[in-house]
């Protein structure tokens, strides 16, 4: 499994933040991914879009109820194409598989398109220490496989490098002249990989869909080289969750619709492939054996949970990622797993230790632009304030000093707000109380927490003399009849 | 004038006006009286439960939920000048009482009665302008929760554009969270910081004299770092502009 980093939450989103390259490469988050999605939308109607929403969202909600049928229907199909599917419960299930079929292949040369799956089970390391070279063929891949990172955003995983970043790493580790230019960067790195891809015994894909009725694999990529992996080397592995499976080609062609537009804004991706399994007789090239792993990997957890099972409906467009103040602030390292943004919030305390991703779900002004970007109307806030209530249960594992704090502090306000006598009084004491904090009508710093915290970087406005109880108590209830 | 509605409106004050920013239930009740509404403040109510329901302490939530319940329980039309509290109550209060068929129906019933401010002013009074005049270039800031929670979007732009003597100036990015968000904001002032200097930076671009918006919680968390940052700019309820009339 990949390294687990999200106790370290509030610590890296403090660096992350002070990180004027990481800033500058954010930048294009918004203005970049999340406006070519606007755009995108105008272009066929709010109306037409809502339409396929709509659709899509009914879709996976029948798939998703109906998960083993699809399952089953999928299995039946990729095995009568000539493919070999394998479920794995969990990472370790995964990655053994994966590791038997290098071992009795004598796989050396391994090439991958984008998997985010495969950064889930940590499949790269587990390849690596069987002795198999392993490359990354996404260009975004690519640089952060050379940089030794990992993805920091579901469909662009270097966005947090900024072009300089990239220069000098290809500098560093391909030995070429430093040049800023982005087609140059990327004609050497596509000169690299195509004598990867012609000398790969193996292609290892994620997948964006996995439609039943045909038992087919599709991939959407920009660069082609979801293409490649597939169909160049003799094996190829499809691994990806079981949630991304869609019953008919027909139902395809709705997603087709959404997640380019959603993603970066396009009608549709340079490169839409659709695998069936194995090179037939009949077929000039593609692989000799298909194989697909299906994996599970605590995601059947959220299908039991009726709470949070519309979390699998996630097509990894990124959209809620791009149009996320906090993310477009702390970037995708600092949620610390795989899936960062709005719904990793939701999936990777599901995925990995909720107890230990407790920052995830409370990480948010919960304003709601996430619900809004996402094409299939998941309600990603109504999800985190499920996953704080979770937390904060008494029976919960996150007991710590701040929880404590946090419990009682609950409590009291809960006294306090059905006493209005003591909040009365509590006011009163307040309001005598500011005085000497009180600096040019307002009060700009308070030597007790959360007030401190507040008053760090901006002010507090001055507790009024009345407030509008006394007011209406005083002058406004008797005036109902002079008025109006 | 006489009230030819015969509308009777339950001001729900909402705990930050009650608190802190007291002329903003007086522009309310001014406004709603303005345009023939009677207007009763059920004196028991008290905080919505938001700030808890968001930390996760739902059961604490619920008790401070059924007090306000109560409190209403014979208002006809609940109006309240924040989007947020407006939102907790119409969107959330129901999903409180799920396990329990008579309190769910109670707080459906409770949920029905509720309006965010605006949204009352021009979807049930039909009102889309209010006598008032004023002064000052002035721009809006779209509150979270009234947005995508309420889906109440122009009600108070319209109500702002019809104000005699003022200009009005689009804020960019105006849907963009202020960055407060409750307890977000003191558990991770970092984030919350730099999501409200992006709100300054676009408030300043305005060259505004005046920041409007329909939530206090929004516009104190804005205000306070303008008045840091020692802008001139001036924060306001929607309230408070459409209750000003100079002569």
């Amino acid at each position: 499994m990949a390294e687990i980093k999200t106790k370290n939450f509030l610590a890296s989103s403090q660096m992350a933040i002070k990180d004027p390259q990481l800033r500058q490469a954010l930048e294009k988050v918004g203005t970049g991914f999340d406006g070519a999605r606007r755009e995108a939308i105008e272009e066929i109607s709010e109306a037409k879009w809502e339409e396929w929403r709509l659709k899509a969202r009914e879709i996976k909600e029948h798939t998703i109820e109906n998960l083993d049928y699809y399952l089953d229907m999928l299995y039946t199909n990729v095995t009568k194409a000539g493919g070999h599917v394998h479920f794995a419960r969990d990472d370790n299930e995964a990655n053994a598989i994966v590791s038997k079929l290098v071992e009795a292949n004598n796989i050396q040369i391994a090439t991958k398109s984008k998997s985010m799956v495969s950064e889930e089970l940590g499949l790269n390391g587990v390849l690596e220490s069987l002795g198999v070279d392993v490359y990354e063929t996404d260009l975004g891949e690519y640089i952060i496989q050379l940089a030794g990172e990992t993805p920091s955003h579901l469909v662009a995983p270097a966005l947090h490098k900024t072009k300089g970043q990239v220069a000098s790493l290809f500098q560093d580790k391909l030995g070429i002249p430093y040049n800023e230019d982005i087609e140059a960067m990327a004609k050497t790195a596509r000169e690299i990989l195509r004598d990867k891809f012609l000398n790969a015994d193996l292609g290892i894909s994620g997948a964006n869909f996995l439609v039943a009725e045909t038992g087919s694999l599709v991939i959407i990529t920009n660069e082609g080289n979801g293409r490649l992996c597939t169909s160049a080397p003799r094996i190829h592995i499809g691994i990806t969750g079981m949630e991304k499976v869609i019953p008919s080609l027909e139902d395809l062609a709705t997603f087709l619709r959404l997640l380019p537009r959603s993603a970066t804004g396009q009608r549709l991706t340079s490169y839409v492939s659709i695998v069936t399994g194995p090179r037939r007789v009949t077929d000039e090239d593609g692989p000799e054996q298909f194989h697909l792993i299906i994996v599970d990997n605590g995601r059947s957890k959220m299908l039991a949970d009726p709470k949070l099972r519309e979390a699998l409906y996630c097509i990894r467009c990124g959209a809620c990622l791009n149009i996320c103040p906090v993310y477009q602030k702390v970037g995708g390292h600092a949620y610390g797993w795989v899936y960062p943004g709005p719904i990793g919030s939701i999936v990777t305390p599901n995925l990995t230790v909720l107890q230990n991703a407790k920052d995830l779900p409370f990480a948010s002004s919960l304003c709601g632009a996430c619900r809004e970007a996402c094409p299939i109307k998941i309600n990603i806030p109504r999800m985190l304030l499920n996953l704080r209530e979770e937390l904060v249960q008494p029976n919960s594992n996150a007991n710590s000093t701040s929880k404590f704090s946090e419990d009682i502090a609950a409590k009291s306000y809960t006294k306090l707000m059905k006493h209005p006598g003591i909040l009365k009084l509590g006011t009163m004491i307040l309001t005598g109380l500011q005085k000497p904090f009180l600096k040019g009508g307002v009060i700009s710093s308070v030597p007790i927490p959360p007030l401190s915290i507040w008053t760090r970087s901006r002010d507090l406005p001055k507790l009024p003399d009345k407030t509008f109880h006394q007011i209406w108590k005083d002058s406004l209830k008797d005036n109902q009849d002079n008025n109006g | 004038m006489v009230n030819p509605k015969g509308i009777t409106a339950s001001l729900y004050v909402t705990c930050i006006v009650d608190q802190l920013y007291p002329q903003v239930g007086v522009s309310v009740v001014n406004v709603l009286r303005k345009l023939g509404v009677h207007v009763e403040f059920p004196v028991d109510q008290s905080c919505c439960g938001q700030p808890l329901f968001n930390s996760g302490y739902v059961s604490q939530a619920r008790e401070l939920a059924l007090r306000v319940i109560e409190s209403f329980k014979d208002s006809e039309y609940i109006v309240v000048p924040s989007g947020s509290c407006a939102a907790m109550f119409r969107e959330f209060y129901p999903g409180l009482f799920e396990s329990d068929p008579k309190l769910h129906k109670l707080a459906q019933d409770f949920s029905k009665k509720v309006y965010e401010f605006s949204e009352f002013l021009v979807e049930v009074l039909n009102v889309n302008q209010v006598k008032s005049s004023s002064d000052g270039l002035h721009t809006f800031h779209t509150s979270c929760h009234m947005l995508r929670e309420l889906g109440v979007k122009n009600q108070p732009l319209s109500l702002l554009e019809g104000v005699q003597g003022i200009q009005t100036v689009d804020l960019p990015h105006r849907d963009v969270c202020c960055g407060f968000g409750g307890t977000f904001s003191v558990k991770y002032p970092h984030i919350s910081e730099a999501m409200l200097s992006d709100k300054v930076d676009n408030v300043l671009s305005t060259s505004c004299d005046i920041l409007v918006s329909c939530d206090m919680s929004c516009l104190m968390n804005i205000g306070g770092a303008l008045t840091r940052n020692k802008s001139e700019i001036k924060v306001k309820h929607l309230a408070e502009i459409l209750d000003e009339e100079s002569s």
